[in-house]
């Protein structure tokens, strides 16, 4: 059984709701990004996601768009992410789902890409831009890494018998059709989308999008098995990284590289807000 | 198999050119993307679809557009015969019309209500904002800040004829952010818009549907041809920035043996700066904007900026079936600089009063040396894409002539 899936064996036998933070691999630089993995993967991470920065990252909205440009913008490319993912795995067995777009699996090399993956000791894999009709040579050469597939509350029942069908480790459930980044609401309709899956497979089902709040988190953690929270946590780092100083009035300084960021207290900040976001868990 | 009829199935084979093409997309555009492909392949079989396409190509469009000989341009060559489809003569002064108004017929049929688009140049959004006027449409066109800025004209068309220019101000603020910012916006309001593609790329089906719809620039050539010549062309010439044109005007003719055909990309400040949007001399195969095909990055995947003094060729992809027919050995790519395209354009101006697009001008731009080594007796067909009134304040700025 892979890390993913007795992580969530041990999670429901002590009736848990995964809390799956996501995080953009080398935002604002390495060093800080893997400080930052280490004190929300402590601070209450179940699983982690670790997204690789992409020029053109379709399925993303701004606030992940400019993650992804800070990182790429620091000087750090996606090859580095496996440096990154052995340095965390230096103190933590917390299971790590690469996220990247197909386009840089391509160019690396799906064989070299997965190799990598696996000795670096990355469990899973999200290829947001991959449906499984195309991604059929990925999955055959990727045993021991589950490649987590997504599904969304307009997919049709074929595409779900489908997908479920296919799923490895879980199934990100998308809350609202649209891109990533926080929303004020969020619609309770893909609650029948997992009831589907469920009469199909017992598979976990996490769902993610838009999801911001401990309260959100609250009421998906009543049907959902894990909940998938990235631009919420990532507008902490972009706070932190385009006021150093705590000014967050001053929006003019916005796009404004960082004088200095105050590291202490962004990790403070990062932690505490995680705690509060997984409080309902 | 011919590679005629091998890019025929790719309608039944998820949009496949060989390695090429396909749809590489998040989970929720794949059902959005199978209710189109089957209205499209709904349509494509009925007569009455196809009627009223017609009609409005007809009487609309202006269609058929000549097939004509530019004969002092032949002779100042001095070599082959040379002609050119006139594309520049359809309504609106592009063949971007051929595909939006097939598209929009589609879109009627669907039960959407609201267009939207993407445009680089803006001649994809003025032809999209054109058939969206014209049957009372709601539209939305997605335009880089920085093309809003060097197509002002453009933009202000797209206004005058009820669009909304919804300027992109993030990445490099050109086309292929505009397309980024499109889909993202299908994504979340699929429901009632129709996502109206301009080229012939992106994922299944609108590689097939934008060939198919284009295609009549081939058809007619082919009878043209035939009329006056009795006999088919030797060579075909079109730009290739998504390659829509070059599409419409080869695919009827691939089953033709003797009929060579050569896509020209633009090659910028030239190959060898990092200046270009020359997909074919410098990309390699990759994925970008859901669809498998050449593309230009960096070694490390990332997309890399593109330029081209043609707003229309500046992108960093390129249609799926011309990365198969290159591949297969059917089309062969070359490139021409934003310099010698002013040249052509310059040309094409004073010796047949015809003034060509940019974009258009990039293929006029690689006569001098295909059309001066052939025999008198050879017949080369030049796709004129477009007109070049768009283009005459970038081209005087060039030329350090000052209009304003």
């Amino acid at each position: 059984m892979s890390r993913i899936s007795s992580t969530f064996e041990s999670l429901k036998r002590k009736n848990k709701t995964a809390f799956i933070p996501f995080l953009m691999a080398g935002d604002p630089n390495y060093d800080l990004s893997l400080e930052i993995i280490k004190t929300v993967d402590r601070s209450g991470a179940d699983l982690l996601e670790i997204g690789l920065p992409y020029s053109a990252p379709l399925a993303d909205g701004p606030t992940i768009q400019k993650s992804s440009r800070r990182a790429l913008d620091s000087g750090f490319q996606p090859r580095q992410v496996f440096e990154l993912v052995e340095d965390i795995r230096r103190e933590s067995h917390t299971p790590l789902i690469i996220m990247s777009y197909i386009n840089l699996i391509h160019k690396f090399g799906m064989e070299n890409f997965i190799t990598r993956c696996r000795q670096s000791g990355v469990d899973g894999i999200i290829v947001p831009d991959l449906p499984p009709e195309e991604g059929e040579e990925l999955k055959n050469i990727s045993s021991q890494i589950d490649l987590i597939w997504l599904l969304s509350s307009n997919s049709p029942a074929s595409r779900i018998d489908r997908v479920t069908r296919a799923a490895e480790g879980f199934i990100y459930a998308v809350s609202t059709p649209g891109i990533t980044g926080s929303r004020e609401k969020i619609s309770l309709e893909i609650k029948n989308t997992i009831s589907k899956i469920k009469e199909i497979r017992e598979i976990p089902v996490c769902v993610g999008f838009g999801v911001s709040r401990p309260e959100q988190v609250k009421s998906l953690a009543e049907f959902a098995d894990g909940v998938i929270v990235g631009s919420a946590i990532i507008e902490v780092i972009e706070r932190a990284v385009n006021y150093p100083a705590g000014d967050i009035e001053d929006a003019e300084t916005e796009e404004k590289l960082p004088v200095s960021i105050n590291q202490q207290n962004l990790l403070d900040q990062l932690e505490k807000f995680i705690r509060n976001l997984t409080e309902p868990l | 198999m011919s590679v005629h009829s091998e890019t025929k199935t790719a309608k039944r084979e998820n949009g496949k050119f060989g390695e090429f093409g396909g749809r590489y997309v998040p989970e929720l555009l794949v059902p959005v993307l199978e209710e189109l492909e089957e209205a499209f392949y709904h349509y494509q079989d009925d007569p009455e679809f196809h009627q009223e396409f017609e009609y409005y190509l007809k009487d609309f469009v202006g269609r058929p557009s000549p097939l004509y000989y530019a004969e002092r341009l032949t002779k100042k060559l001095g070599g082959a015969k040379i002609y050119l489809k006139r594309e520049d003569l359809n309504h609106m002064g592009a063949h971007k019309i051929n595909n939006t108004l097939g598209q929009v017929l589609l879109a009627r049929r669907m039960g959407k209500e609201k267009i939207i688009a993407e445009t680089g140049a803006g001649q994809h959004g003025v032809a999209t904002a054109t058939v969206a006027a014209m049957f009372g449409m709601d539209c939305e066109i997605f335009m880089g800040a920085e093309d809003v800025k060097r197509q002002a004209l453009n933009v202000f068309r797209m206004r005058l004829l009820g669009a909304r220019v919804n300027e992109i101000t993030r990445g490099t603020k050109t086309l292929t952010d505009a397309v980024d910012a499109a889909i993202q916006h299908w994504v979340e309001n699929s429901e009632d818009t129709f996502y109206l593609l301009g080229s012939a790329v992106g994922p299944h089906p609108y590689p097939v549907m934008v060939r198919e719809f284009q295609s009549v620039i081939g058809r007619e050539t082919r009878e043209q041809i035939l009329d006056a010549e009795g006999r088919l062309p030797d060579y075909l010439l079109a730009c290739v920035g998504g390659g829509s044109n070059a599409i419409g005007l080869f695919h009827p003719f691939l089953d033709d043996e003797e009929v060579e055909m050569i896509g020209v990309e633009a090659a910028g400040l030239g190959l060898d700066t990092d200046k270009h949007a020359a997909t074919f001399s410098r990309g390699c195969p990759g994925i970008i904007h859901g669809y498998k095909s050449y593309v230009l990055q960096d070694e490390n995947g990332q997309i890399t900026p593109v330029h081209s003094i043609s707003a229309g060729l500046d992108y960093p992809g390129v249609g799926p079936e011309h990365s198969f027919l290159k591949a297969s050995g059917r089309a062969s790519y070359e490139s021409a600089t934003d310099q010698e395209a002013v040249e052509a354009f310059k040309l094409l101006s004073e010796i047949e009063g015809i003034i060509p697009a940019l974009e258009s001008s990039h293929a006029l731009a690689y006569l001098p040396e295909l059309a001066s080594k052939l025999d008198q007796d050879k017949i080369i067909i030049v796709n004129l894409s477009g007109r070049g009134d768009k283009d005459v304040y970038t081209v005087a700025e060039e030329m350090g002539t000052d209009l304003k």
